[in-house]
């Protein structure tokens, strides 16, 4: 599948985003493997270093696999002094994993981002390409539950 | 030309220039940690920060040009305020156990930290420590000391175009690493160690390898040998406090003397050998018909760049050691037997101004006996300035002593290997004079001379014209590389260094090397090599003498067992 999507694109660095969002969208788990990495790096004539330096610094893209819906909650400043930390705590123990982890039966994964641009609703995350903003515990809550019963 | 104001006194300098550089022209100094010449501007660490009058927030002078009217404040209570919290933060998230650093007092942060008067940090140290990568035998990596400057990013990937190191993750959670945190020995590095050489800290040094000399220099049943590179007599100097460019050599035997080396060599010695045996297998090549053009094999950098990366030009490598390798292996074996020296007994030091060669003296290929390494430890020229402080030798007032024989006695074209064009010109000097059989009537051959990326000569051999190359740095010895393999049938010759400069600019020369200092060790170079009594390595009369001894001829069996190697794809 890699090799088709890379045949779509020139091998210019500036490339790079580009395939790296285009293969993610479309690869069950929708993370990029090292293998992959390697192959859009030799692809692009670029380092490996690179491309995992462009992977590892968009939140957006994972190089490990993840769950059916991807909660990602923002860690920058205005989130953090409005309530990060209870926000992060209070959805670790409604899904029973860490930031990072995956629950077992594969529903969430849970990050961290960088800005969501919902300064004026901090504290705000995003499941999948849906941001939600002012949350507190009920509010977290009745999302996840929302999530989990729509199966 | 644009008129500006820094600090109450009025300027006038050049459109364009920023105000690092207009403040340094007029001897007003601005602090900077990331800023470092020859390499991009990257404005990453702030510490430059001045005020432009009238405008809101602190700019970086490094990154910013000046424009007509510019007032410009260095020192200002908000800029001093705003310098000293950045590198309190910077200090937060570091090692700072400075007495217990490899770069004590000779470090850019802590040197920093002292000008702007820290003498206690506001913020609390929230280090969350990290192994070591010391996985190499030439380059350690410690996280814990780095300050996420960029330097080492920048070197890698623009002068050695290999990108290995580079920044991962973002905000405080950035890191310099490669892909996926692994070892430099589990990248295509080829310990280069420019990374090493602009660390503004001691993120990434070479290995230290001094304790374990120490420690055979007081072992009275070891015979210690050292042997010193060409590029290191026109820098070790700068390294203990004198001019860019001072040649100390007969200084720097003495002092090797004085730490205790039973003989003192001169890697000259087959650096001139490294010539007569590459020559003829040059001219062999030419005759018979054999792989074309050959590249260079001295240095270990580009011999890993092509067993990595460009495994379909091995056979265009020569297949001679390098000088390093060469002295190692007459050292374990003619010397051992002449000196009536068990090798289990027999030490072998190099001083190199390279990281690479403490890698290249590990490789399992380079024993004679298979049992014993033929180098046994590698210092830098950093390494012995170390130790030159340590046993506390004035080195100003060592009296001026000469090189120990039989690997005493060397040429001027030896002298130039460690220049990038060096072992091209000394090549092209015995080359020329054996396969034209008549005396050069110049000497020296000024187009593959000098600081130029990719330097080309032409010139007649037998009656044919042949082209050569030089290429110094991998991004240009890559052009090189990608020609050779397109079927490129111009060149007969092609002389590569990796690092900028040649050797005199390795990874593991002095501190703060910049291009202004590696014109300066160039110069000393060519110095060297007009005062030599012999200018030509098949002139040096124990050459001769060494093949009559022992090697017999040039590309003969001796030579093939102890003076050339071969080399694996690692692709």
């Amino acid at each position: 599948m890699l090799e088709d999507l890379l045949e779509k694109y020139p091998q210019q660095e500036d490339q790079l985003i580009e395939i790296l969002l285009d293969y993610q969208s479309q690869k069950q788990h929708r993370y990029i493997s090292e293998e992959e990495i390697a192959r859009i790096a030799a692809h692009l004539g670029v380092s490996e270093s690179k491309v995992y330096s462009v992977v590892t610094f968009y939140t957006f893209f994972s190089t490990e696999p993840r769950g059916q819906h991807i909660i990602q909650v923002c860690k920058d400043v205005p989130c953090y002094i409005n309530g990060e930390r209870t926000m992060r705590s209070v959805l670790e123990k409604l899904l029973g994993i860490r930031v990072g982890e995956t629950t077992r039966d594969k529903r969430f994964t849970l990050e961290q981002t960088s800005c969501l641009g919902h300064c004026d609703g901090a504290p705000a995350m995003r499941i999948d390409d849906k941001t939600f903003t002012n949350l507190d515990e009920n509010k977290i809550k009745a999302i996840i539950s929302e999530y989990r019963g729509a199966k | 030309m644009v008129n500006i104001r820094i600090n109450n006194t009025d300027l006038t300098v050049k459109e364009g220039t920023t105000i690092l550089d207009a403040a340094k022209a007029n001897n007003i100094n601005i602090p900077t940690l990331c800023y470092y010449p020859d390499l991009d501007i990257k404005s990453d660490c702030r510490v430059c920060s001045v005020e432009i009058v009238g405008e809101k927030g602190l700019v970086t002078a490094c990154s910013q040009p000046v424009w007509e009217g510019m007032e410009v404040k260095t020192n200002s209570p908000r800029v001093l305020n705003a310098r000293k919290t950045l590198t309190e933060l910077l200090l937060a998230n570091h090692d700072d156990t400075c007495t217990a650093c490899e770069r004590n007092m000779n470090c850019e942060l802590q040197t920093l930290a002292n000008t702007l008067g820290i003498d206690e940090n506001r913020f609390e140290n929230v280090l969350e420590e990290e192994p070591l990568d010391s996985h190499n035998d030439a380059i350690t990596r410690n996280a814990n000391r780095c300050i996420k400057c960029g330097r080492c990013v920048d070197v890698c990937k623009n002068v050695q175009g290999l990108n290995i190191l580079e920044t991962m993750n973002r905000s405080h959670e950035m890191k310099v690493t490669p892909a996926y945190g692994k070892y430099l020995s589990d990248e295509e590095c080829t310990f280069c160690g420019q990374c090493s050489s602009v660390c503004p800290v001691a993120a990434i040094t070479e290995r230290d390898n001094t304790d374990e000399v120490w420690r055979v220099l007081d072992d009275d049943r070891k015979h210690v040998i050292v042997q010193v590179a060409p590029a290191v007599r026109v820098s070790l100097g700068e390294e203990l406090g004198s001019e860019p460019g001072s040649i100390v050599t007969e200084k720097m035997v003495a002092a090797l003397k004085q730490l205790g080396f039973d003989g003192v060599f001169d890697t000259d010695f087959t650096a001139d050998l490294t010539i007569i045996e590459e020559g003829y297998e040059l001219i062999e090549r030419i005759k018979e018909g054999g792989t074309l053009p050959m590249m260079t094999s001295c240095c270990p950098g580009w011999i890993s760049f092509i067993e990595q990366r460009y495994p379909e030009l091995i056979d265009n490598l020569s297949t001679c050691k390098s000088p390093q390798q060469m002295f190692g292996a007459l050292a374990k074996s003619y010397y051992a037997k002449t000196e009536n020296i068990d090798p289990e007994n027999l030490h072998v030091v190099s001083i190199m101004p390279c990281t690479a060669k403490k890698y290249e003296a590990a490789r399992e290929e380079m024993s004679v006996d298979g049992e014993h390494q033929d180098v046994d430890t590698v210092l830098t020229t950093r390494e012995l300035g170390k130790m030159i402080r340590q046993m506390g030798i004035d080195f100003n007032e060592l009296e001026n002593t000469p090189f120990d024989n039989p690997f005493g006695i060397t040429t001027g074209a030896a002298a130039i290997f460690g220049a990038t064009g060096g072992v091209m010109e000394a090549a092209l000097r015995t080359v020329s004079e054996v396969l034209n059989e008549e005396p050069l009537e110049k000497l020296d051959f000024e187009d593959v001379r000098g600081m130029e990326g990719i330097k080309e000569a032409e010139l007649e051999l037998a009656g044919n014209k042949v082209k050569v190359a030089v290429a110094h740095t991998l991004s240009n010895a890559r052009q090189l590389a990608e020609k050779v393999k397109g079927g490129e049938k111009d060149y007969a010759f092609i002389e590569v260094m990796t690092c900028p400069g040649g050797c005199i600019g390795g990874g593991g020369q002095p501190y703060n090397t910049t291009d202004a200092k590696r014109e300066e060790r160039i110069r000393a170079t060519y110095q060297v090599d007009t005062g030599m009594e012999y200018r030509k390595s098949h002139e040096n009369p124990y050459i001769k003498r060494l093949y009559e001894e022992y090697l017999e001829e040039p590309l003969g069996e001796k030579s093939h067992k102890l003076l050339h190697t071969h080399y694996f794809s690692r692709n």
